[in-house]
């Protein structure tokens, strides 16, 4: 099975393009919201869809995922669900790269080797697990290399230089910049030093560095941009949709056009 | 035995350390003056004149012979962390902490607390140590340990609400996390029990084995013989492993650990998390967790707040696997009837926490022979709790 995520990377660096990742939470505020909502993506250009599953304790994230993930739980959203979604969407032909993003708990109860298994024949391309550094659960990271489902790595403001290396040695697919020391969710500034921790990663993979956390404005999104290989959105759209689909979807545009335009 | 844990934090398939990568860089920070203090004459010294000068070290270890009257069979003995400033053992370790955090040369620490007592322990370390105090505890919790959120606003930390989940100790660890992540420069995180990721689980056991250092010794004082067995109430853990880490190659100690059955083990709410849970990850550590079946936490209930917490310890939870400790649980009511008991016979109010361990003496006791000895370790005083039993009993 072809990673789409592998051929969407090289398509855009070939473009000299930059990647425009956006986080939906599965199941807020339905699966069906959240269907619709990636095939609206795909049509206005997002490169990445990062598919988070809701943890009764996402101790990453700030409040607004808080909120997405506890009003999918309540409608009690399942792994299972998921890998169904994304099937659906694969035989619909929406080729958007679907990356997983979820703590390690829920994998775990449905089984390492199984849901590896599982999501990658379901058609996702990648993981993103905040809780589980490389030293941990290094079987299961095996099987996930076996079955071609990226690993993609954190990087935090905090991260020594020679750790930084070893995960940007060992992330598959693109890296993931945390631009901030804190949780996510949406911030009117920055912090001053991430241009600088972005080009040092830079300098460290030819992968491309992508930047989350805390990116909120179209402004934002391009001004990173220029220096890194992408942005990531999460909060900002969940807020987004707390007012609707359709604002979801104008903000998304609009986010993507000023990616796409940097 | 092995030495546990290994470099990384196992107890065998349990602990290590599953955290966001921000926080990696302050984990092994932490790893690494832990170790450097735990050769360091100057931080032991300093740390035993707190304990003995200012904490109440060491604290007596009191026969209750009304109590093993009333029981029958073998001699109870009782370790008496009830008497420690603060009320109870959480302060043997929020002292050595707040010395690590200063000598780390952070100036604020964050804590969670479901009882208050560990919020309360790490107020006045905060306090007599020049640091700023942020305490985490959910609205639960705070309304039924009202006294100790009074306490710790007057000794001048902030203690901030917690809304999310349950409201309780799950959520407030939560929250603390949370703030770490966001302020890992200049802030330590207190974790007050034997869970987290590494190095906390070992660290906190290490600072908290005080207990049973002094109870053996105390008692080979006494009685020239080691007991037969101990006992003490798990919810994260804390004070269990202070009581049975310097027991654990006296194969001849059996040792039982008590966690709350809340309503009964058989209903949805309890927190008997060895009995009923299963292995998870939450927290940065592996242990066993009480969960769905789609690895969702579930909720858990106890009359005591100390114990409401939906995992513990992955020592425990070794030890559990390894059959070296028997864990079993004590419904709210039984605890009651165990704070009662101590209460009218030996003019001992327990925390709600300890009574669980109380609460167990009626079914070990007749298990026992004239000349054993146990000892429970009577982890906090009961001041906290006066609403809860006034409600109940």
């Amino acid at each position: 099975m072809k990673n789409y995520l592998t051929v969407k990377i090289r398509e855009v660096r070939k473009k000299k393009q930059k990647l425009f990742c956006v986080f939906l939470t599965l199941g807020y505020p339905s699966i069906a919201a959240t269907e619709r909502l990636i095939l609206s993506a795909e049509r206005s250009g997002v490169d990445i869809l990062e598919l988070g599953f809701p943890f009764s304790d996402p101790l990453a994230d700030g409040p607004t995922i808080q909120y997405s993930s506890e009003q999918a739980l309540k409608k009690h959203v399942t792994i299972r669900e998921g890998f169904r979604l994304v099937q659906k969407l694969r035989a619909k032909g929406c080729r958007i790269p679907i990356v997983f993003f979820g703590y390690l708990n829920p994998i775990y109860a449905y089984g390492e080797k199984e849901f590896a298994r599982d999501a990658r024949s379901a058609g996702m391309e990648g993981l993103i697990i905040p809780d589980l550094p490389p030293e941990e659960e290094t079987a299961f990271q095996k099987e996930c290399r076996k079955r071609k489902l990226h690993i993609v790595r954190l990087v935090a403001p905090t991260t020594a230089n020679q750790r930084a290396r070893m995960l940007v040695g060992k992330s598959q697919g693109f890296v993931y910049d945390v631009s901030l020391r804190g949780v996510t969710g949406a911030r009117k500034s920055l912090p001053e030093d991430l241009k600088a921790h972005l080009s040092k990663l830079k300098r460290m993979t030819s992968k491309p560095v992508l930047a989350g956390f805390g990116i909120s404005t179209p402004k934002q999104a391009r001004d990173i941009s220029r220096v890194s290989d992408g942005v990531i959105v999460g909060s900002a759209v969940i807020e987004r949709l707390k007012r609707g689909v359709p604002a979801a979807e104008r903000f998304i545009g609009a986010m993507s056009r000023a990616v796409h335009g940097a | 035995m092995k030495k546990l844990p290994d470099a990384r934090g196992h107890f065998g398939p349990y602990g290590g350390r599953y955290v966001p990568e921000t926080l990696v860089k302050a984990c092994e920070e932490l790893t690494a003056a832990y170790r450097v203090i735990q050769n360091d004459k100057k931080f032991r010294e300093e740390l035993r004149y707190y304990l003995e000068t200012y904490a109440g070290r060491p604290t007596p270890l009191y026969e209750a012979k009304n109590l093993s009257g009333h029981l029958g069979r073998g001699r109870i003995f009782l370790k008496r962390e009830d008497l420690l400033h603060t009320g109870a053992h959480k302060i043997n370790n929020t002292l050595a902490q707040g010395l690590l955090a200063r000598r780390l040369g952070k100036t604020r620490i964050v804590a969670e607390t479901g009882a208050g007592q560990h919020g309360v322990a790490s107020a006045t370390a905060a306090c007599v140590f020049g640091l700023q105090c942020v305490v985490y505890m959910g609205t639960v919790d705070m309304k039924r340990q009202a006294l100790n959120v009074y306490k710790m606003k007057l000794l001048g930390a902030e203690v901030r609400p917690v809304h999310s989940g349950s409201r309780t100790l799950k959520d407030a660890t939560n929250e603390a996390i949370r703030d770490w992540v966001t302020n890992v420069e200049d802030t330590h995180y207190l974790l007050g029990s034997v869970v987290g990721p590494h190095p906390y689980p070992s660290m906190v056991r290490d600072f908290q084995s005080v207990i049973g250092k002094e109870a053996r010794a105390q008692i080979l004082k006494i009685a020239k013989k080691l007991p037969e067995y101990l006992i003490a109430c798990v919810g994260g853990g804390s004070n269990a492993m202070g009581l049975f880490y310097n027991f654990l190659k006296d194969r001849q100690v059996r040792m039982f650990g008590i966690e709350a059955a809340g309503e009964g083990v058989n209903t949805a709410r309890h927190a008997a998390t060895l009995m009923k849970g299963s292995p998870g990850i939450l927290h940065g550590m592996k242990s066993y967790l009480l969960q769905d079946k789609e690895g969702q936490v579930r909720l858990a209930h106890s009359i005591s707040a100390g114990l409401d917490y939906p995992s513990v310890g992955p020592e425990h939870s070794y030890l559990k696997d390894s059959g070296r400790v028997s864990y079993h649980a004590v419904t709210d009511s039984d605890a009651l009837k165990g704070f009662e008991m101590l209460t009218q016979l030996e003019g001992i109010m327990p925390a709600l926490e300890s009574a669980h361990a109380v609460g167990y003496l009626p079914k070990l006791m007749p298990k026992t022979r004239k000349s054993d000895i146990v000892i429970l370790c009577l982890s906090g005083r009961g001041d906290k709790d006066m609403n809860t039993v006034q409600r109940h009993l």
